[in-house]
Protein backbone atom coordinates (compact mmCIF):
# COMPACT_ATOMS: atom_id res chain seq x y z
CA UNK A 1 0.00 0.00 0.00
CA UNK A 2 2.92 2.52 0.15
CA UNK A 3 2.58 3.40 -3.30
CA UNK A 4 -0.51 4.99 -2.87
CA UNK A 5 0.81 7.00 0.24
CA UNK A 6 -0.80 5.76 3.27
CA UNK A 7 2.46 6.04 4.96
CA UNK A 8 2.45 9.61 4.74
CA UNK A 9 -0.96 9.70 6.53
CA UNK A 10 0.60 8.01 9.31
CA UNK A 11 3.81 9.63 9.01
CA UNK A 12 4.61 11.23 12.73
CA UNK A 13 1.82 13.42 13.56
CA UNK A 14 0.02 14.07 10.36
CA UNK A 15 -3.30 12.67 10.83
CA UNK A 16 -3.48 14.35 14.18
CA UNK A 17 -2.62 17.32 12.36
CA UNK A 18 -5.13 16.71 10.29
CA UNK A 19 -7.80 15.72 12.33
CA UNK A 20 -6.97 19.51 14.19
CA UNK A 21 -7.04 20.93 11.13
CA UNK A 22 -10.83 19.38 10.42
CA UNK A 23 -11.70 20.47 14.19
CA UNK A 24 -10.71 23.92 13.42
CA UNK A 25 -13.07 24.02 10.22
CA UNK A 26 -15.86 22.39 12.51
CA UNK A 27 -15.42 24.94 15.38
CA UNK A 28 -15.69 27.89 12.93
CA UNK A 29 -18.58 25.89 10.66
CA UNK A 30 -20.64 25.69 14.40
CA UNK A 31 -20.02 28.98 15.87
CA UNK A 32 -21.12 30.67 12.49
CA UNK A 33 -24.23 28.83 12.40
CA UNK A 34 -25.20 29.28 15.92
CA UNK A 35 -24.53 32.94 15.82
CA UNK A 36 -26.40 33.18 12.06
CA UNK A 37 -29.08 31.49 12.77
CA UNK A 38 -29.85 33.21 16.22
CA UNK A 39 -29.31 36.88 14.49
CA UNK A 40 -31.06 35.31 11.32
CA UNK A 41 -34.49 34.73 13.65
CA UNK A 42 -34.26 38.14 14.76
CA UNK A 43 -33.72 39.84 11.11
CA UNK A 44 -36.54 37.54 10.01
CA UNK A 45 -38.88 38.30 12.75
CA UNK A 46 -38.11 42.46 11.86
CA UNK A 47 -38.86 41.61 8.08
CA UNK A 48 -42.30 40.59 9.00
CA UNK A 49 -43.36 43.76 10.14
CA UNK A 50 -45.04 46.58 9.00
CA UNK A 51 -42.29 49.41 9.31
CA UNK A 52 -41.63 50.15 5.60
CA UNK A 53 -37.85 51.63 6.14
CA UNK A 54 -36.85 48.20 8.34
CA UNK A 55 -37.70 45.78 5.85
CA UNK A 56 -36.09 47.80 3.04
CA UNK A 57 -32.77 48.14 4.64
CA UNK A 58 -33.12 44.09 5.68
CA UNK A 59 -33.80 43.39 2.30
CA UNK A 60 -30.25 45.40 1.01
CA UNK A 61 -28.76 43.22 3.31
CA UNK A 62 -30.31 39.89 2.14
CA UNK A 63 -29.39 41.03 -1.30
CA UNK A 64 -25.85 41.98 -0.96
CA UNK A 65 -25.37 38.55 0.98
CA UNK A 66 -26.87 37.09 -2.25
CA UNK A 67 -25.22 38.57 -4.86
CA UNK A 68 -21.65 38.66 -3.54
CA UNK A 69 -19.62 35.48 -3.78
CA UNK A 70 -18.52 34.10 -0.73
CA UNK A 71 -15.22 34.52 -1.58
CA UNK A 72 -15.27 37.86 -2.15
CA UNK A 73 -17.41 38.64 1.24
CA UNK A 74 -14.22 36.59 2.90
CA UNK A 75 -11.41 38.98 1.22
CA UNK A 76 -13.58 42.57 1.82
CA UNK A 77 -13.62 41.56 5.66
CA UNK A 78 -10.16 40.26 5.31
CA UNK A 79 -9.34 43.60 3.77
CA UNK A 80 -11.22 46.14 4.66
CA UNK A 81 -11.76 45.56 8.58
CA UNK A 82 -8.38 46.35 9.73
CA UNK A 83 -7.69 49.12 7.21
CA UNK A 84 -10.39 51.12 7.26
CA UNK A 85 -11.54 50.06 11.00
CA UNK A 86 -8.81 49.24 12.63
CA UNK A 87 -9.88 46.14 13.93
CA UNK A 88 -6.94 43.34 13.66
CA UNK A 89 -9.26 40.32 14.46
CA UNK A 90 -6.96 37.02 13.61
CA UNK A 91 -8.00 35.39 9.89
CA UNK A 92 -10.09 32.42 11.57
CA UNK A 93 -12.57 35.40 13.89
CA UNK A 94 -13.05 37.27 10.68
CA UNK A 95 -14.22 33.93 9.02
CA UNK A 96 -16.54 33.24 11.90
CA UNK A 97 -17.93 37.29 11.35
CA UNK A 98 -18.17 36.94 7.62
CA UNK A 99 -20.00 33.27 7.55
CA UNK A 100 -22.31 34.34 10.56
CA UNK A 101 -23.22 37.38 8.48
CA UNK A 102 -24.14 35.30 5.87
CA UNK A 103 -25.93 33.04 7.57
CA UNK A 104 -28.00 35.74 9.06
CA UNK A 105 -28.91 37.24 5.81
CA UNK A 106 -30.01 33.55 4.48
CA UNK A 107 -31.71 32.21 7.24
CA UNK A 108 -33.88 36.10 7.85
CA UNK A 109 -35.17 34.90 4.45
CA UNK A 110 -35.88 31.21 5.12
CA UNK A 111 -37.47 32.60 8.99
CA UNK A 112 -39.48 35.18 7.01
CA UNK A 113 -41.06 32.45 4.65
CA UNK A 114 -42.31 30.25 7.19
CA UNK A 115 -43.62 33.05 9.46
CA UNK A 116 -45.97 34.48 7.02
CA UNK A 117 -46.92 30.72 6.44
CA UNK A 118 -48.20 30.18 9.37
CA UNK A 119 -51.85 30.48 9.12
CA UNK A 120 -53.89 33.41 9.90
CA UNK A 121 -56.24 32.47 12.29
CA UNK A 122 -53.23 30.73 14.06
CA UNK A 123 -52.12 35.18 14.56
CA UNK A 124 -55.66 36.31 14.90
CA UNK A 125 -56.34 33.56 17.97
CA UNK A 126 -53.21 34.63 19.66
CA UNK A 127 -54.41 38.24 19.30
CA UNK A 128 -57.58 37.65 21.14
CA UNK A 129 -56.36 36.12 23.58
CA UNK A 130 -54.77 39.47 24.40
CA UNK A 131 -51.09 38.23 23.78
CA UNK A 132 -48.82 40.80 22.71
CA UNK A 133 -46.72 41.15 19.70
CA UNK A 134 -43.63 39.64 21.68
CA UNK A 135 -46.13 37.21 23.25
CA UNK A 136 -47.20 36.22 19.64
CA UNK A 137 -43.89 35.55 18.07
CA UNK A 138 -42.61 33.81 21.15
CA UNK A 139 -45.45 31.53 21.62
CA UNK A 140 -48.06 31.33 18.92
CA UNK A 141 -44.96 31.54 15.71
CA UNK A 142 -41.54 30.91 16.31
CA UNK A 143 -42.98 27.46 17.46
CA UNK A 144 -44.60 26.81 14.50
CA UNK A 145 -42.29 28.22 11.85
CA UNK A 146 -39.23 26.53 13.14
CA UNK A 147 -40.94 22.49 12.00
CA UNK A 148 -41.75 24.26 8.91
CA UNK A 149 -38.27 25.98 8.11
CA UNK A 150 -36.38 22.68 9.50
CA UNK A 151 -35.54 21.17 6.14
CA UNK A 152 -34.42 24.50 4.61
CA UNK A 153 -31.80 25.23 7.64
CA UNK A 154 -30.15 21.85 7.50
CA UNK A 155 -29.54 22.78 3.91
CA UNK A 156 -27.93 25.85 4.60
CA UNK A 157 -26.06 23.82 7.48
CA UNK A 158 -24.53 21.62 4.34
CA UNK A 159 -24.29 24.79 2.51
CA UNK A 160 -21.99 25.81 5.78
CA UNK A 161 -19.78 23.17 5.88
CA UNK A 162 -18.89 23.03 2.45
CA UNK A 163 -18.33 26.99 2.70
CA UNK A 164 -15.87 26.37 5.16
CA UNK A 165 -13.39 25.01 2.27
CA UNK A 166 -12.39 28.80 1.92
CA UNK A 167 -11.26 29.07 5.22
CA UNK A 168 -7.76 28.28 3.25
CA UNK A 169 -7.79 31.37 1.39
CA UNK A 170 -7.44 33.78 4.15
CA UNK A 171 -4.81 31.49 5.56
CA UNK A 172 -7.11 30.21 8.42
CA UNK A 173 -5.30 26.56 9.18
CA UNK A 174 -7.98 24.62 8.39
CA UNK A 175 -8.07 20.86 7.07
CA UNK A 176 -7.19 21.49 3.46
CA UNK A 177 -4.48 23.97 4.66
CA UNK A 178 -3.07 21.66 7.29
CA UNK A 179 -3.27 18.75 4.35
CA UNK A 180 -1.62 21.14 1.66
CA UNK A 181 1.50 21.47 3.83
CA UNK A 182 1.42 17.22 4.13
CA UNK A 183 1.65 17.36 0.84
CA UNK A 184 4.11 20.04 -0.48
CA UNK A 185 6.80 18.45 2.94
CA UNK A 186 5.77 14.97 1.05
CA UNK A 187 5.65 15.65 -2.38
CA UNK A 188 9.60 14.61 -3.48
CA UNK A 189 9.42 11.34 -1.79
CA UNK A 190 5.25 10.41 -2.07
CA UNK A 191 3.81 11.91 -5.16
CA UNK A 192 0.88 10.29 -4.71
CA UNK A 193 0.28 11.04 -1.34
CA UNK A 194 -1.57 14.10 -2.78
CA UNK A 195 -4.23 11.70 -3.75
CA UNK A 196 -4.81 9.88 -0.84
CA UNK A 197 -4.60 13.96 1.52
CA UNK A 198 -7.01 14.95 -0.80
CA UNK A 199 -9.06 11.88 -0.81
CA UNK A 200 -9.24 11.89 3.00
CA UNK A 201 -10.51 15.46 2.78
CA UNK A 202 -13.26 14.94 0.02
CA UNK A 203 -14.45 12.00 2.71
CA UNK A 204 -14.39 13.99 5.34
CA UNK A 205 -16.98 16.77 3.73
CA UNK A 206 -18.73 14.55 2.15
CA UNK A 207 -19.43 12.32 5.14
CA UNK A 208 -20.77 15.71 7.04
CA UNK A 209 -22.80 16.51 4.48
CA UNK A 210 -24.14 13.43 3.18
CA UNK A 211 -25.31 12.93 6.33
CA UNK A 212 -26.78 16.35 6.90
CA UNK A 213 -28.69 16.33 3.74
CA UNK A 214 -29.86 12.81 4.41
CA UNK A 215 -31.41 14.22 7.60
CA UNK A 216 -32.93 17.29 5.57
CA UNK A 217 -34.61 14.54 3.37
CA UNK A 218 -35.92 12.58 6.44
CA UNK A 219 -37.20 15.73 8.25
CA UNK A 220 -39.18 17.19 4.92
CA UNK A 221 -40.48 13.85 4.27
CA UNK A 222 -41.67 13.68 8.08
CA UNK A 223 -43.42 16.61 7.66
CA UNK A 224 -45.28 16.01 4.78
CA UNK A 225 -47.44 13.16 6.33
CA UNK B 1 -10.34 55.72 -3.10
CA UNK B 2 -8.07 57.00 -6.15
CA UNK B 3 -9.59 57.20 -9.06
CA UNK B 4 -6.70 57.16 -11.22
CA UNK B 5 -6.34 53.48 -10.01
CA UNK B 6 -9.29 52.51 -10.96
CA UNK B 7 -9.07 53.74 -14.38
CA UNK B 8 -5.91 51.92 -14.93
CA UNK B 9 -7.71 48.94 -13.82
CA UNK B 10 -10.51 48.38 -15.85
CA UNK B 11 -8.80 46.67 -18.81
CA UNK B 12 -7.91 43.96 -16.71
CA UNK B 13 -11.45 43.89 -14.81
CA UNK B 14 -13.48 43.76 -18.41
CA UNK B 15 -10.83 40.37 -19.05
CA UNK B 16 -11.85 39.04 -15.95
CA UNK B 17 -15.45 39.83 -16.35
CA UNK B 18 -15.55 38.87 -20.19
CA UNK B 19 -13.86 35.07 -18.45
CA UNK B 20 -16.14 34.99 -15.60
CA UNK B 21 -18.89 35.52 -18.30
CA UNK B 22 -17.53 32.82 -20.37
CA UNK B 23 -16.81 29.79 -18.09
CA UNK B 24 -20.27 31.06 -16.62
CA UNK B 25 -21.60 30.17 -19.68
CA UNK B 26 -20.21 27.08 -20.74
CA UNK B 27 -20.13 25.90 -16.95
CA UNK B 28 -23.65 26.29 -16.99
CA UNK B 29 -24.98 24.67 -20.30
CA UNK B 30 -22.35 21.72 -19.16
CA UNK B 31 -24.30 21.29 -15.99
CA UNK B 32 -27.78 21.80 -17.79
CA UNK B 33 -27.09 18.59 -20.42
CA UNK B 34 -25.39 16.43 -17.82
CA UNK B 35 -28.15 17.64 -15.30
CA UNK B 36 -30.69 16.58 -17.79
CA UNK B 37 -28.92 13.67 -18.83
CA UNK B 38 -28.91 12.28 -14.85
CA UNK B 39 -33.22 13.61 -14.15
CA UNK B 40 -34.13 11.11 -17.60
CA UNK B 41 -32.48 8.24 -16.69
CA UNK B 42 -33.10 8.53 -12.90
CA UNK B 43 -37.05 9.51 -14.05
CA UNK B 44 -37.10 6.04 -16.51
CA UNK B 45 -35.11 4.45 -13.75
CA UNK B 46 -32.78 2.62 -16.33
CA UNK B 47 -31.13 -0.35 -14.22
CA UNK B 48 -27.94 0.38 -12.88
CA UNK B 49 -27.24 4.01 -14.92
CA UNK B 50 -29.66 5.34 -12.63
CA UNK B 51 -28.24 4.09 -9.07
CA UNK B 52 -24.49 5.19 -10.64
CA UNK B 53 -25.68 8.81 -11.08
CA UNK B 54 -27.39 8.73 -7.82
CA UNK B 55 -24.06 8.09 -6.39
CA UNK B 56 -23.26 10.56 -8.41
CA UNK B 57 -24.91 13.43 -8.13
CA UNK B 58 -25.25 12.77 -4.03
CA UNK B 59 -21.31 12.91 -4.16
CA UNK B 60 -20.76 15.92 -6.29
CA UNK B 61 -23.21 18.21 -4.23
CA UNK B 62 -22.20 17.10 -1.04
CA UNK B 63 -18.26 17.92 -1.58
CA UNK B 64 -17.15 21.51 -1.81
CA UNK B 65 -16.03 22.88 -5.73
CA UNK B 66 -12.77 24.29 -4.43
CA UNK B 67 -11.23 20.11 -3.29
CA UNK B 68 -13.19 18.89 -6.53
CA UNK B 69 -10.86 21.48 -8.55
CA UNK B 70 -7.88 20.55 -6.50
CA UNK B 71 -8.04 17.25 -7.25
CA UNK B 72 -8.44 17.99 -10.94
CA UNK B 73 -5.63 20.77 -11.42
CA UNK B 74 -2.99 19.27 -9.00
CA UNK B 75 -4.02 15.36 -7.93
CA UNK B 76 -4.43 14.23 -11.61
CA UNK B 77 -1.73 15.20 -13.57
CA UNK B 78 0.09 12.57 -10.72
CA UNK B 79 -1.76 9.34 -12.30
CA UNK B 80 -0.67 11.34 -15.92
CA UNK B 81 -4.57 13.29 -17.04
CA UNK B 82 -3.03 16.70 -17.57
CA UNK B 83 -5.68 19.71 -17.98
CA UNK B 84 -5.26 23.44 -18.67
CA UNK B 85 -6.30 25.46 -15.39
CA UNK B 86 -9.15 26.69 -17.62
CA UNK B 87 -10.49 23.06 -18.45
CA UNK B 88 -10.47 22.51 -15.00
CA UNK B 89 -12.55 25.09 -14.22
CA UNK B 90 -15.18 23.83 -17.09
CA UNK B 91 -15.14 19.96 -15.23
CA UNK B 92 -15.19 21.40 -11.82
CA UNK B 93 -17.99 23.64 -12.94
CA UNK B 94 -19.69 20.77 -14.85
CA UNK B 95 -20.04 18.27 -12.38
CA UNK B 96 -20.85 20.52 -9.44
CA UNK B 97 -23.37 21.96 -11.46
CA UNK B 98 -24.90 18.76 -12.89
CA UNK B 99 -25.81 17.45 -9.68
CA UNK B 100 -27.33 20.82 -8.58
CA UNK B 101 -29.43 20.69 -12.46
CA UNK B 102 -30.30 17.09 -12.03
CA UNK B 103 -31.64 17.47 -8.50
CA UNK B 104 -33.83 20.82 -10.20
CA UNK B 105 -35.25 18.94 -13.13
CA UNK B 106 -35.97 15.51 -10.81
CA UNK B 107 -37.75 17.71 -8.24
CA UNK B 108 -39.37 19.41 -11.31
CA UNK B 109 -40.50 15.85 -12.57
CA UNK B 110 -41.65 14.80 -9.38
CA UNK B 111 -43.88 17.81 -9.16
CA UNK B 112 -46.48 16.85 -11.42
CA UNK B 113 -49.33 15.89 -10.50
CA UNK B 114 -50.13 12.12 -10.16
CA UNK B 115 -54.12 12.73 -12.00
CA UNK B 116 -51.57 14.13 -14.85
CA UNK B 117 -50.00 10.84 -15.38
CA UNK B 118 -53.25 8.66 -14.85
CA UNK B 119 -54.68 10.69 -17.63
CA UNK B 120 -52.25 10.18 -19.49
CA UNK B 121 -52.39 6.68 -19.47
CA UNK B 122 -56.10 6.22 -19.30
CA UNK B 123 -55.95 7.79 -23.38
CA UNK B 124 -53.62 4.97 -24.32
CA UNK B 125 -50.29 6.90 -24.04
CA UNK B 126 -47.12 4.74 -23.55
CA UNK B 127 -44.07 5.53 -21.27
CA UNK B 128 -42.55 7.66 -23.97
CA UNK B 129 -45.67 9.67 -24.94
CA UNK B 130 -46.41 10.05 -21.69
CA UNK B 131 -42.73 11.58 -21.26
CA UNK B 132 -42.97 14.05 -24.29
CA UNK B 133 -46.33 14.85 -23.98
CA UNK B 134 -47.06 15.18 -20.36
CA UNK B 135 -44.19 14.88 -18.18
CA UNK B 136 -41.33 17.23 -19.68
CA UNK B 137 -43.75 20.43 -20.51
CA UNK B 138 -44.94 20.86 -16.95
CA UNK B 139 -41.84 19.28 -15.17
CA UNK B 140 -39.60 21.79 -17.06
CA UNK B 141 -41.80 24.82 -15.89
CA UNK B 142 -41.74 23.67 -12.49
CA UNK B 143 -38.76 23.29 -12.30
CA UNK B 144 -37.00 26.73 -13.65
CA UNK B 145 -37.38 28.38 -10.11
CA UNK B 146 -34.62 25.43 -9.21
CA UNK B 147 -32.98 25.92 -12.05
CA UNK B 148 -32.54 29.79 -12.19
CA UNK B 149 -31.53 29.41 -8.50
CA UNK B 150 -28.60 26.87 -9.36
CA UNK B 151 -27.53 29.84 -12.26
CA UNK B 152 -26.98 32.62 -9.75
CA UNK B 153 -24.91 30.00 -7.50
CA UNK B 154 -23.33 28.40 -10.18
CA UNK B 155 -21.99 31.78 -11.11
CA UNK B 156 -20.83 33.14 -7.46
CA UNK B 157 -19.00 29.96 -7.75
CA UNK B 158 -16.81 30.66 -10.60
CA UNK B 159 -15.13 33.08 -8.13
CA UNK B 160 -13.58 29.92 -6.52
CA UNK B 161 -11.62 29.61 -9.57
CA UNK B 162 -9.02 32.29 -8.68
CA UNK B 163 -7.61 29.18 -6.22
CA UNK B 164 -6.13 27.58 -9.88
CA UNK B 165 -4.96 30.79 -11.37
CA UNK B 166 -7.98 31.63 -13.78
CA UNK B 167 -8.04 35.12 -14.48
CA UNK B 168 -11.50 35.24 -13.44
CA UNK B 169 -13.02 38.57 -11.97
CA UNK B 170 -12.05 37.60 -8.27
CA UNK B 171 -8.73 36.31 -9.07
CA UNK B 172 -8.04 39.69 -11.22
CA UNK B 173 -8.90 41.63 -8.40
CA UNK B 174 -6.53 39.61 -5.99
CA UNK B 175 -3.52 39.59 -7.82
CA UNK B 176 -3.71 43.43 -8.42
CA UNK B 177 -3.84 43.57 -4.61
CA UNK B 178 -1.17 41.17 -4.56
CA UNK B 179 1.10 43.69 -6.78
CA UNK B 180 -0.36 47.35 -5.81
CA UNK B 181 -1.74 46.73 -2.38
CA UNK B 182 -4.75 48.96 -3.08
CA UNK B 183 -7.60 46.82 -1.97
CA UNK B 184 -10.39 49.65 -1.48
CA UNK B 185 -10.13 50.30 -4.77
CA UNK B 186 -9.92 46.60 -6.15
CA UNK B 187 -12.62 44.99 -4.08
CA UNK B 188 -14.95 48.04 -4.82
CA UNK B 189 -14.45 47.25 -8.64
CA UNK B 190 -14.80 43.52 -8.20
CA UNK B 191 -17.68 43.98 -6.18
CA UNK B 192 -19.50 46.06 -8.49
CA UNK B 193 -18.67 43.89 -11.62
CA UNK B 194 -20.35 40.81 -9.58
CA UNK B 195 -23.56 43.23 -9.05
CA UNK B 196 -23.26 44.21 -12.93
CA UNK B 197 -23.15 40.38 -13.53
CA UNK B 198 -25.61 39.08 -10.89
CA UNK B 199 -28.77 42.00 -10.50
CA UNK B 200 -30.26 42.08 -14.31
CA UNK B 201 -29.77 38.33 -14.32
CA UNK B 202 -31.60 37.90 -11.07
CA UNK B 203 -33.95 40.10 -12.24
CA UNK B 204 -34.73 38.58 -15.47
CA UNK B 205 -34.63 35.31 -13.59
CA UNK B 206 -37.50 36.30 -11.44
CA UNK B 207 -39.64 37.59 -14.64
CA UNK B 208 -38.95 34.20 -16.54
CA UNK B 209 -40.41 32.44 -13.31
CA UNK B 210 -43.47 34.45 -13.30
CA UNK B 211 -44.08 33.77 -16.93
CA UNK B 212 -43.90 30.04 -17.28
CA UNK B 213 -45.45 29.75 -13.39
CA UNK B 214 -48.60 28.98 -15.77
CA UNK B 215 -47.17 26.48 -17.72
CA UNK B 216 -48.01 24.06 -14.93
CA UNK B 217 -51.15 22.64 -14.67
CA UNK B 218 -53.46 21.53 -11.92
CA UNK B 219 -52.17 23.72 -9.17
Amino acid sequence: MGHLGTNILFAGNNFQRLLGGLWTTIWIALLSLIIGLILGTILGMLRTLKNRPLRIVLRLYLEFFRIIPTVVLLFLAYYILPRQLNLNLPADQVAVLVFALWVAAEFSDIVRGALISVPQHQRESGLAIGLNHWQLFRYVLLPQALTLELPATINLATRVVKTTSLLMLISVMDVINIGQQIIEANGQTHPNGIFLIYGVIFFFYFIVDYSLSLLAKKVDIAKQH
Amino acid sequence: MDLTVIQAAIPKFVAGFKLTLWMSFTGILGSLIVGLLCSLVQYFKVPVISKVFTGYVELARNTPLLIQLFFLYYAFPVIGWKMSAETCGFVGLTFLGGSYMAEAFSGGFAGIAPNQIDAGKAIGMNQFQLARYVVFPQGLSLSVPALAANVIFLIKETSIFSVIAIPELTNTALDLIGIYYRSNEYLLMLVIAYAIILIPLSIILTILERRVRYGSFGN
